[in-house]
């Protein structure tokens, strides 16, 4: 079994695991951020850039470092590889750069943006980003479209992940949609306006980072920090039937899929779950969902004390550093 | 005179023509390797030291013998001739006047690599160079050169064309591979190489024209013998394509180790500089190597003459140096503003992104815009600095070689001509709007 | 797909798009999409409508999307209605240092219309491209599959008033003629 070495914390994995891989498996602070790589989704990854390490020994054998960082979520593992994330200043100063990036033509209007909470890039952007944009030109702009009666395309938020391309193909029984035209012009589109017929498209909505794709029958009804997010289940047919309904009170104000600490579907639920089972007499719930990720979505909710702390002492270091710049 | 391999029959009447170019011993290089082990073939490039002429100077033998041969896979060999990089012509300039090189170097490729379906992807907008190709693979096909049992070898060989539709990217060998497969040109993630999972996820080699066709030669007169021509690690010839303002452009084949300066100066390649004008800058490998100005491109940093090779155009790295790339020597006189030329290159690199990932994709546009500014009479200071930030983090970050080839030109500029920049932004009245001069006189009356 | 589609390649053309197919493995004809993207172009008027490109589609048994995808991504297909003639003027580096921008406000001169745009007639779209691997015979532009080299501008003259002369149809890059 190869080991590996990131951040100074070694693990054994199987061969063919990847450098985020065992970076999860390690855990904590070590993980680098990924934005397109999306684990249960084959091809994923290697577009956005944002989980690109330093590898400082090649392997046991080829002990060279690697000219260039690579991206984690796409290189393989070797026996005695040594990687450098949050140790290495001028790969971090790397990343600061792809998020600036990232954010170059996405639109700073987060407090009218429905993902607000739940955003990947919002996240990544406080943990590494820049204070300020350095960009002073008009951004990329595109109308809001319907791609069906249940999903919102705002071209303008997206980043091109390509993990709902990656849906569509591998877990829908079809794809109407996927990435026309070309360099920075390049669009999340159907071409000619249609819907998203797949009894599973909905899942889209779920695996986009950004409020890109959203649900139409969420849409600014609430904050989703205002919300109770609870497990639970219902038989169904076509899928697992297990969910989480985002409520407040008696009303269920959104349906999505289980997701991990990484914000991956655990397992993927179909258009009927999420879309026309509203009630809470069409669901078993469990209990309260547990969310144990970096958001504000979990700050509101449940272990309150040792996500703040986090959170405040990210923060500290922010604020400091935009201080000194 | 430098020996002419690839280049010696090019102005011979009707050699484009099977008939003409078998006259000149076309075919023999076939003939002979069919009657060789592919091992021995593969062994005789090795030899040759022969690299890759399309840019990246990687060794063609060493390529070939990366190849994956798995039992009851098919192999391929595909050429790639999507020829795009500004300054660079000499593959469509060969193509065009001596197909039937290419032909016979696909061949023998093939042979070597155990391929029996071979490609020549070649870029869309030559649709006329595609007929030419096209008619003489009939040709070679009716002689008996391709298809089944060739020349009586047994060996079984289909050589296809095919046209691309206007993409720079896809001259990039994985783009090249997604494209063939009708695929948006999108690169792909390495590993794995295409020598293990290339077209259709079998096993493939993607050489350039000018590597290809340098096969025969080599064949010919055998890998030692080539190995002998050129310097150092710099073997064999190589065809430049030289443009901008010289007395002479075209394209020239040089035994490698020429002085830059004699292949500037001299009536036997680019004749000097135009209208009597002093040279002011160089970029020697197409766009995407870094410009250096007059001094470094003659010389070296410790005063030596530079020479036209791999090793002496890179001599120095980055910071006084340069590389030999394709081999598009693109030669500015003392008029040309170098900010707006590198706009110009700018704009090509956001042009040609293919979007998939993020510094690429934000980040050439993002330069374009900046210099746009600061060609308008809009620029500051914290815009120069600025754009040495933004290259800096697209070099190196990219899923392949398009981000680097964007920052590089950008970098070398700021390096060597920070005067420029900074008296543009300075003094915004000094920025010429029609800093070049014209090829012919009466353009710029006209126009204004 | 569209069953209903109305466009249909000539003989010819399916004749050639089947030769297309053939170069490739059983079961790979995908790769012949760019090629029949070409033909289409020739057969339907020089760009490439939805319904040309469904029809694309239904003839490689591929999704309309994997068709505009791919389309959407090479800067020689049209995906809006082009004048007869295009005129591409390369304006990269090594024209630009010949006079390309002179070469391109000539045309906007003569022709009164702007990078972009087809006249009104609908003879002439005037488009700037990317290098086309013509540097030493610079400035350049393309027509069709033609490279127009050296250019003066009394040789652009002469180029515009030949097709005025001429021309009938759209001129594009794979023709009607190299289809037969």
């Amino acid at each position: 079994m190869p080991k590996v070495t990131i951040d100074g914390q070694s693990i054994e994995v199987s061969e063919g695991t990847t450098i985020l891989q065992a970076a999860r498996m390690i855990g904590g602070d070590i993980v680098p951020p990924a934005m397109c790589y999306y684990s249960t989704l084959k091809t994923s990854g290697g577009y956005c850039r944002t989980c690109i390490v330093k590898v400082t020994k090649g392997s046991e054998k080829d002990p060279r470092p690697m000219p260039k960082p690579v991206a984690s979520c796409r290189t393989t593992v070797m026996d005695g590889m040594e990687v450098q994330n949050t140790t290495a200043p001028d790969l971090l100063e790397a990343r600061k750069g792809v998020v600036e990036f990232l954010l170059l033509n996405h639109p700073l209007d987060c407090p009218v943006c429905d993902q607000a909470g739940e955003c990947d890039l919002q996240n990544l952007s406080y943990q590494h980003g820049l204070a300020k944009s350095r960009y002073e030109f008009k951004r990329r702009e595109f109308e809001k479209i319907d791609i069906g009666e249940n999903i919102k395309l705002h071209m303008t938020r997206c980043i091109l992940c390509y993990r709902c391309v990656k849906v569509a193909d591998q877990v829908c029984d079809s794809r109407a949609h996927g990435v026309i035209n070309r360099g920075d012009v390049a669009e999340i589109s159907t071409y000619i306006e249609k819907s998203l017929d797949s009894d599973f498209s909905g899942n889209v909505i779920d695996v986009c980072p950004v409020g890109a794709l959203t649900d139409r029958t969420f849409r600014f009804k609430s904050r989703v920090w205002f919300t109770n997010p609870m497990n639970a289940h219902r038989n169904c047919t076509k899928c697992s039937g297990k969910t989480v309904l985002w409520t407040s009170g008696d009303d269920v104000l959104r349906v999505s899929a289980r997701k991990d600490v990484y914000g991956e579907v655990e397992e993927w639920i179909c258009n009927e779950c999420r879309f026309e089972k509203k009630e809470k007499s069409d669901w078993t719930i469990e209990g309260p969902r547990h969310i144990d990720r970096k958001s504000v979505i979990s700050a509101n909710h449940y272990e309150v004390k040792k996500q703040l702390k986090i959170d405040v002492s990210n923060q500290k270091a922010i604020d400091e550093s935009a201080h000194n710049n | 005179m430098g020996r002419k391999l690839l280049t010696e029959n090019i102005n011979v009447p009707g050699i484009q023509s099977l008939d003409v170019y078998r006259h000149h011993g076309g075919y023999e290089g076939l003939k002979k390797a069919l009657g060789m082990s592919p091992d021995a073939i593969v062994e005789e490039v090795k030899k040759s030291g022969l690299r890759g002429r399309g840019g990246a100077g990687f060794p063609t033998g060493m390529k070939w013998s990366f190849l994956a041969k798995p039992d009851g896979v098919p192999r391929h060999l595909v050429c790639n001739a999507d020829e795009s990089e500004p300054g660079t012509f000499k593959d469509r300039y060969m193509m065009e006047h001596i197909p039937h090189l290419l032909i016979e170097g696909m061949a023998i490729g093939s042979f070597a690599l155990g391929a029996n379906t071979s490609y020549i992807y070649i870029r869309g907008e030559l649709l006329y160079v595609y007929h030419i190709l096209q008619k003489a693979i009939d040709e070679a096909y009716a002689a008996g050169l391709l298809g089944k049992n060739i020349m009586g070898s047994g060996f079984d060989f289909d050589l296809h064309l095919h046209s691309g539709a206007g993409a720079y990217i896809c001259g990039e060998e994985t783009a090249l591979i997604e494209s063939l497969e009708g695929n948006r040109g999108n690169p792909r993630i390495k590993p794995p190489f295409p020598a293990i999972q290339g077209l259709w996820q079998r096993p493939t080699v993607v050489n350039n024209v000018e590597s290809i066709m340098a096969v025969v030669p080599i064949l010919k007169m055998g890998g030692d013998e080539y190995a002998k021509i050129g310097i150092g690690k710099s073997t064999g010839t190589k065809l430049i394509s030289a443009c901008g303002h010289i007395n002479k452009p075209g394209v020239y084949e040089i035994e490698l180790g020429l002085p830059v300066e004699e292949f500037i100066y001299s009536d036997e390649y680019c004749g000097g500089i135009r209208n009597g004008k002093a040279l002011k800058a160089v970029v020697a490998g197409g766009s995407s190597v870094p410009v250096l100005p007059k001094e470094l491109i003659l010389k070296l940093a410790n005063g030596e003459p530079r020479l036209m090779s791999y090793e002496s155009l890179s001599d120095g790295g980055f910071v006084t140096g340069t590389m030999l790339g394709s081999g598009g020597f693109i030669v500015m006189d003392e008029d040309t503003s170098v900010v707006k030329n590198l706009y110009t290159f700018t704009r090509f690199y956001h042009h040609e992104s293919c979007g998939q990932c993020s510094p690429c994709r934000e980040g050439t546009g993002w330069m374009e815009k900046i210099l746009h500014k600061i060609l308008d009479g809009h620029g500051t200071l914290e815009d120069v600095d600025l754009l040495w930030d933004i290259q800096s983090k697209i070099e190196g970050k990219t899923i392949c070689p398009l981000g680097e080839a964007a920052a590089w030109p950008v970098a070398s500029a700021i390096r060597h001509f920070r005067s420029e920049f900074e008296e543009y932004v300075k003094n915004p009245s000094s920025i010429k709007k029609d800093n070049h001069y014209y090829r012919v006189n009466n353009i710029s009356s006209e126009v204004a | 797909m569209n069953n209903e589609n109305k466009l249909k390649f000539s003989d010819d053309a399916l004749a050639l798009s089947q030769r297309m197919v053939n170069r490739y493995p059983e079961g790979k004809q995908k790769s012949a999409l760019i090629p029949l993207l070409h033909i289409a172009q020739a057969e339907f008027g020089g760009w490439l409508s939805s319904d040309a490109m469904d029809y694309v589609a239904s003839l490689l048994k591929i999704t309309s999307i994997e068709v505009y995808e791919v389309a959407s991504f090479y800067s020689m297909f049209n995906l809006k209605p082009v004048g007869k003639c295009v005129i591409e003027v390369c304006h990269t580096g090594p024209c630009w240092l010949l006079g390309s921008d002179d070469i391109v406000k000539y045309i906007e001169k003569k022709l009164s219309i702007k990078v972009g745009d087809t006249t009104a007639d609908g003879m002439f779209t005037l488009k700037t491209v990317e290098c086309l691997a013509s540097c030493g015979t610079a400035p350049m532009m393309q027509i069709g599959e033609k490279y127009h080299e050296n250019l003066t501008l009394t040789k652009v003259d002469d180029i515009i008033h030949e097709c005025k002369a001429t021309v009938v149809e759209h001129v594009t890059h794979w023709t009607k003629k190299e289809i037969k």
